[in-house]
């Protein structure tokens, strides 16, 4: 019997990352198409498959402003295989679509991308109307009549849970925003490239007790892009290709409040039943953290620590830092290099596995990296490996 | 004319839910062969299958599981601060209502709060607000 085929990230690409850009949507995915192409050394008439989340999502196109098959028409891409949309376990569930289709051999080089536009929309209401509802459905009705309407309020219970029952201190939680501060200053895209300090994080206003300002992402423009290759297809592409070593998904019961507890603690145990590799082989983690408390729970999840044990983990931000044992979202995660959704975590751990992360690089010789996204009702996580 | 909070859409899955509050009473979906309480309330029973689920009252108590202070004006029908809180609730295993705790200062809520509810109308919705007991 013929060994499994393998998924394999090519190229990876991003356009420029800022707010209030101007430069359309399409155009700025194919910023990040191009890079990547180039990197992969494709052309995109070699892309035969198209994967995004969450797709356009017309009430909403600041959130996601292009879909996969206005994407496909606009490039020309003749696609064997696409898929988009929201109902997958969060952003990086376009990946693992796109790699499960490579393996199965529907396609051999796909595209997956993640755009948004959340700041150009704000800025212009009038060719990107906000959201707005005379009446609230869906999950939505269980949360807004309480006023409990941002990711920040429902993330911000699970962090209340943390202080509770395991004494997560703000000192603590602040390491998260400080170390992602203290990496995008060396990120020449991340849009927020000033140093954070200890005083400053603790003064700052409230969002959602107990997340401060500092602990939440912020509106981007922006695209990434990510090739999924064929195992069978690298002899087409001219980067060094990393492994997807390992995919895992989970949703709990897709609520943010009927749920016992945040969708990454089983998604991190799945991972390992895939893989050899375990925690400690691991170089670099590159964590969702729209809030900062969601990386914190993914260092759990993962079994870098116990559950638990996440806030003395990362206290006083060495063992996390650039130069210590775990670096994390060495590009400055969502906090410092802009709410990229997602994408930006696998991106920057492909980044960092091919030594190509300029002033950010970590030392040694990195051959292993974990990226997620989502952590709360969905969470995905990818191990990537250079073999 | 004050901006009223953001109102549910009625339908026959939440009506019960939402106009429970006008006799005074917290109905929850319940299936009516194992006896699993269903919410966020469904036509089918996500324990045993069974499509015979009807509302049933419960005391209308819970316990504060887990909360946040709100300090941030994400709509204007909102006073900051003001507590979420994720209430467990008595009688019904498993499921928790995401609501607010009023009629008390914002820093005196805690986990294991004994609350009850305390509804709210707003047009033809009531909303289950919860205050300390």
């Amino acid at each position: 019997m013929a060994a499994p085929l393998e998924a394999y990230i090519s190229g990876v690409g991003q356009s420029e990352i800022a707010v209030k850009q101007t430069r359309h949507p399409l155009l700025l995915t194919l910023d990040a198409a191009r890079e990547a192409l180039d990197e992969a050394g494709l052309n995109i008439s070699q892309i035969d498959g198209v994967s995004t989340y969450p797709g356009r999502v017309p009430a909403f196109l600041g959130f996601s402003p292009v879909g996969a098959d206005e994407l496909i028409d606009a490039l020309g891409i003749r696609a064997r295989w696409y898929a988009g949309g929201g109902e997958i376990t969060s952003q990086l569930g376009a990946v693992v679509a796109a790699a499960t289709a490579v393996r199965a051999g529907l396609a051999r080089h796909v595209l997956c991308f993640r755009t948004v536009y959340e700041a150009a929309a704000m800025a212009r209401p009038e060719e990107y109307p906000p959201l707005r509802r005379d009446r609230v459905d869906g999950q939505s009705q269980w949360f807004a009549p309480f006023g409990a309407i941002s990711a920040a309020n429902w993330t911000a219970q699970y962090a209340m849970r943390h202080v509770k029952l395991y004494g997560l201190t703000r000192e603590q939680l602040a390491q998260i925003a400080l170390t992602d501060r203290a990496n995008a200053c060396r990120n020449p895209r991340a849009l927020v490239r000033e140093p954070l300090g200890m005083d400053e994080y603790l003064s700052a206003r409230m969002i959602s007790s107990p997340l401060c300002l500092y602990d939440c992402d912020r509106f981007t423009d922006a695209s990434t892009v990510i090739i999924v290759s064929a195992g069978n297809a690298l002899d087409e592409i001219r980067c060094t290709p990393v492994r997807i070593a390992a995919m895992a998904g989970t949703v709990e019961r897709h609520s943010w409040d009927q749920a016992e507890w945040m969708a990454c603690y089983p998604t991190g145990s799945e991972l390992w039943k895939h893989t050899d590799y375990k925690p400690a082989d691991v170089d670099t983690a590159q964590l969702y953290d729209g809030f900062s408390f969601q990386a914190v729970a993914w260092l759990e999840s993962l079994g870098f620590c116990g559950v638990g044990e996440g806030g003395r983990f990362i206290e006083g931000g060495q063992r996390i830092a650039l130069d210590g044992e775990l670096p994390l979202n060495t590009f400055g995660g969502q906090i410092g290099a802009g709410r990229l959704h997602g994408f930006g975590f696998a991106h920057e751990a492909v980044v960092q596995l091919r030594g190509k992360g300029g002033e950010r690089q970590i030392a040694g010789d990195p051959k292993v990296a974990v990226a997620t996204s989502g952590g709360g009702p969905l969470a995905t996580a990818l191990l990537l490996a250079r073999d | 004319m004050p901006v009223t909070r953001p109102l549910p859409r009625l339908d026959s899955d939440n009506r019960a839910f939402w106009t429970g509050g006008a006799e005074g009473r917290l109905l929850l979906n319940r299936c009516q062969d194992c006896r699993t309480f269903i919410h966020p309330p469904r036509p089918v029973c996500h324990h045993c299958l069974s499509e015979k689920v009807a509302p049933e009252a419960v005391a209308g108590t819970g316990t504060v599981d887990t909360f946040t202070v709100n300090h941030q004006k994400f709509h204007p029908a909102f006073e900051v601060p003001y507590v979420i809180a994720r209430v467990a609730i008595d009688g019904a295993p498993g499921v928790f209502l995401t609501s607010n705790i009023v009629g008390c200062p914002v820093d005196a809520v805690d986990f294991g709060d004994r609350v009850k509810v305390k509804f709210e109308q707003q047009d033809d919705v009531w909303l289950p607000l919860f205050e300390k007991i």
